[in-house]
């Protein structure tokens, strides 16, 4: 790959765009530029990558599935209360992962169930399903905040990799998850470069008729994404249980903005069929790195989300003048094999 | 070897239907390994469906699909594939933000049920696909930056890679100019050495006289027709698609000697797409112009209507010297322009059909007030339909339910209640069939005969040679010759053209 080609690529952008904001920042603020702070970005960060990497499976599809968070606090506030009322109380964390998982999985399924099997467009299905989620959680599941979750999970809310105590100012912690989860981005890029199922939601995002020609399933391939993307959701459901060591039913609601502004910034195209793990990572950071430090430049908590919203529409204009910058010049140097 | 040289593919006695109308009533059809067989058709004949059940997409309501020595009396696609039946649709089905190479290797790991790719081997057999077809494509260019005449090639190579015995190829020719079109059947050729049964669907008889072996006529879901290709020739074949006579005479009116000029082109320069452009059009003229790929043709028609940047060089409308920089300003000027691209660019295809015959002009329907009057819209909708014998029964219906040929003429219809002095016509009966081409090119002279003055870009030379009173001939930008209406011939124009 030539320089330029480089240069032009969304990763690099984004790249560009975290060091400058990072200088900014850290010049205005000098407590910027500490190991524990960085760690605090990672901290934030975790949770958001795993639904971003299941968001950008499906927006890679051509889809989009804003059920995310409804399934992630489902998921893991009932992995809790279940627990809870069984009285399980185990040593470690894999039964409540496990279940929690597995109650996304249900909930992908109902997604796939409307989007797979009754056609109807992924957006309305999950804004439908979002709702049903949170209703049905609310009234069957328990609305109350619980602050004594399981044992397990209120430690691993602690569980550091790494601490490092500087001469003077805080403790700088680096939690463990940050191993499983760049396992995880690890697995879904390979998943998503080196697999059939991979290439298959590539293929749907590239057009849904070439990909049922090649003789390939959309409605399974669909399935299997909004399940996985379930499985996911799930997951990142309860490890936000654990790190905020309480499970409130109503958390979470709003966080599709950053997710989904994270995963397009990463340069996943809304109209489907392009994207990349490593983009997605870079634009979690982007976003954590936004929401957690703007507040040093002096700007009030109440504009993050008014950045994290423009953010959004800046990534899907540069890639809507891309597209037409491409077609333009497709068209002037070929236009007369169009239809003749 | 020996059993794939004498094998037959086809169907037998095949009947399907669509909710109560019958798209095929008994056909049989059977083709050789290493033929070439041309299925002929109208839109409607039901082409279409015979592909999508020898492609497993539906299953027929009886009759037999036979492959070799196995019948079977449907198929899924999976079966399709796995039984050497593969279809290269008119749009390729190619995946755009795929490279070249998955968009070749993609069948194969299908077809053997790979879960894991690798990256080595997907552009083998991407390369192997390729120089089997005698094709130098990068195989790691994404295809959406590819051009038509390769994405072609690559749907050929991907299809012909996967141990194919028997090759549907859906309007070819459709998107690819002349020279392309040598290129391609080179290829098929070298298909046909190899022992493929390959299927060639077109419209262009002057084509498939060339490539083919054996012919199938279909009419209204009916066989009217088979045999050698050479036992048959452009009028009965035409005579077979339609049912009718048709005669491919000139049909050009005559046209009365004038000094005046609808428009006058002076030295229109664009570089380097084109340079010194200039020609005139009188009223009731029907002037052709064609070149081959990349030779400016399309950029000069869409620069008269100002789609197109113009460096230097004069337009004088109707004697007057005009600015033209936007398509508004020429339509005000009274040009109009029909563009080749008709699906994308000249239609609301989820409209209705009377939506779209009103939609240029709307302004001529407003009563009191700016607001439209629903009576004279429907009016001029019917009057349209009516004089362009548009095949619908209700206009409310949106254009995508007709078909193409139809559509065609409710784009021509759009334009032509505009009443503009000059109509430029870009590639007007691509894709359609003979009998709308006929309608077609009728309602052109017609008009024509009006006073309406006529620029038709078109590769279809026959068609040219048809209609129009002088051709000129686009070579690298420049004008490389001027046909009279004494000249006009098909072979000088071909030899001047390759």
């Amino acid at each position: 790959m030539n320089i330029k080609k480089l240069l032009l690529r969304n990763e690099t952008a984004l790249i560009i765009a975290i060091v400058v904001l990072s200088l900014v920042i850290g010049i205005k603020s000098p407590e910027f530029f500490t190991l524990a702070n960085l760690f605090d970005i990672f901290r934030s960060s975790f949770v958001q990558l795993i639904f971003a990497l299941g968001v950008l499976i499906v927006i890679i599809s051509g889809g989009i599935d804003i059920s995310f968070p409804a399934v992630g606090i489902f998921a893991g506030y009932t992995a809790v209360v279940l627990m809870q009322r069984f009285e399980w109380n185990p040593e470690n964390l894999l039964l409540p992962i496990a279940l929690a998982i597995i109650i996304g999985i249900i909930l992908g399924a109902i997604n796939s169930i409307a989007i797979a099997t009754f056609g109807i467009p992924t957006l309305i299905a999950t804004l439908g399903t979002s709702g049903i989620f949170r209703g049905l959680m609310l009234t069957f599941i328990g609305s109350s905040f619980i602050s004594d979750i399981p044992v397990a999970l209120d430690k691993f809310a602690t569980a550091d990799l790494l601490k490092i105590q500087p001469e003077e100012g805080t403790l700088a912690r680096l939690h463990i998850l940050i191993i499983p989860v760049a396992i995880l981005a690890i697995f879904v890029s390979l998943l998503l470069t080196r697999t059939m199922f991979g290439r298959s939601v590539y293929a749907l995002g590239g057009g849904v008729e070439a990909t049922r020609r090649l003789g390939i399933s959309v409605k399974r391939t669909q399935a299997k994404i909004y399940m996985l993307v379930g499985g996911l959701s799930g997951f990142a459901g309860i490890l936000y249980v654990s790190l905020q060591r309480k499970a409130n039913p109503y958390d979470l609601a709003g966080s599709e903005l950053d997710i989904i502004a994270a995963v397009v910034l990463g340069g996943a195209s809304i109209m489907g069929g392009y994207g990349t793990v490593f983009g997605t990572v870079l634009g979690v950071l982007l976003i954590s790195l936004i929401k957690g430090n703007l507040i040093l430049l002096g700007v009030s908590g109440s504009w993050q989300r008014a950045a994290v919203g423009a953010l959004l529409l800046i990534g899907i204009t540069v890639q809507a003048l891309n597209e037409s910058k491409k077609a333009k010049n497709r068209r002037v140097s070929t236009s007369d094999e169009v239809g003749e | 070897m020996s059993t794939l040289l004498t094998a037959e593919y086809g169907v037998k006695d095949i009947v399907k239907s669509f909710g109560g109308a019958k798209a095929l009533s008994g056909v049989s059809i059977s083709v050789k390994s290493g033929e070439v067989h041309c299925i002929a058709g109208e839109n409607g004949s039901g082409k279409s469906t015979l592909i999508k059940i020898m492609s497993g997409i539906h299953a027929p309501d009886r009759g037999l699909i036979r492959l070799g020595d196995k019948s079977f009396t449907k198929l899924s696609p999976r079966e399709a594939v796995h039984e050497g039946v593969q279809v290269i649709f008119q749009d390729f089905s190619l995946l755009p933000n795929m490279t070249v190479a998955e968009n070749i290797a993609m069948p194969t790991y299908i077809l053997n049920n790979s879960r894991i790719l690798s990256k080595k081997q997907t552009k083998e057999i991407a390369s192997n696909a390729l120089d089997l077809i005698g094709v130098d494509i990068d195989i790691n260019t994404p295809v959406a930056d590819i051009s038509i005449a390769s994405k072609q090639l690559i749907a050929i190579a991907r299809a012909t890679n996967l141990g194919v015995k028997m090759l549907f190829m859906d309007e070819p020719t459709t998107a690819l100019t002349r020279k392309e079109i040598k290129r391609l059947f080179e290829v098929v050729e070298q298909i046909k050495a190899r022992g493929v049964a390959t299927v060639f669907v077109s419209h262009k008889i002057d084509e498939i006289q060339e490539i083919c072996n054996t012919i199938t006529i279909l009419r209204n879901g009916e066989v009217v027709g088979d045999g050698l290709m050479k036992d048959f020739n452009r009028k009965t074949i035409s005579q077979a698609m339609t049912g009718l006579d048709v005669s491919e005479s000139r049909i050009a009116p005559k046209l009365e000697k004038t000094t005046k000029k609808v428009v006058e082109i002076k030295n229109f320069t664009t570089k380097p797409t084109f340079s010194n452009i200039s020609f005139s059009i009188a009223p009731g003229e029907i002037l052709g112009m064609t070149g081959l790929l990349g030779s400016g043709r399309t950029e000069l028609a869409e620069a008269i209507f100002g789609q197109y940047p113009v460096d230097s060089g004069e337009i004088i409308v109707d004697g007057r010297p005009i600015q033209l920089n936007s398509s508004s300003k020429a339509l005000k000027a009274g040009i109009g322009y029909v563009p080749p691209d008709r699906l994308t660019q000249g239609l609301f295809l989820e409209q209705s059909i009377l939506n779209n015959l009103v939609s240029v002009g709307i302004d001529q329907y407003q009563s009191t007030g700016g607001r439209l009057s629903k009576t004279r819209l429907i009016e001029a909708g019917q009057h349209w339909i009516k004089d362009l014998r548009i095949k619908t029964n209700n206009p409310q219906n949106p254009v995508t339910s007709l078909s193409g040929g139809n559509q065609q003429r409710v784009v021509l219809a759009k334009w032509l209640a505009m009443n503009p002095h000059l109509m430029i016509l870009n590639g007007p009966t691509v894709g359609v069939d003979i009998g709308s081409k006929r309608e077609i090119l009728k309602i052109i002279r017609d008009r024509a005969e009006e006073g309406m003055a006529f620029l038709v870009v078109s590769d279809d030379i026959p068609e040219l040679v048809q209609i129009c009173h002088r051709v000129i001939v686009i070579k690298n930008g420049h004008i490389s010759k001027e046909f009279s209406e004494a000249q006009l011939d098909e072979k000088t124009l071909y030899e001047e053209l390759s």
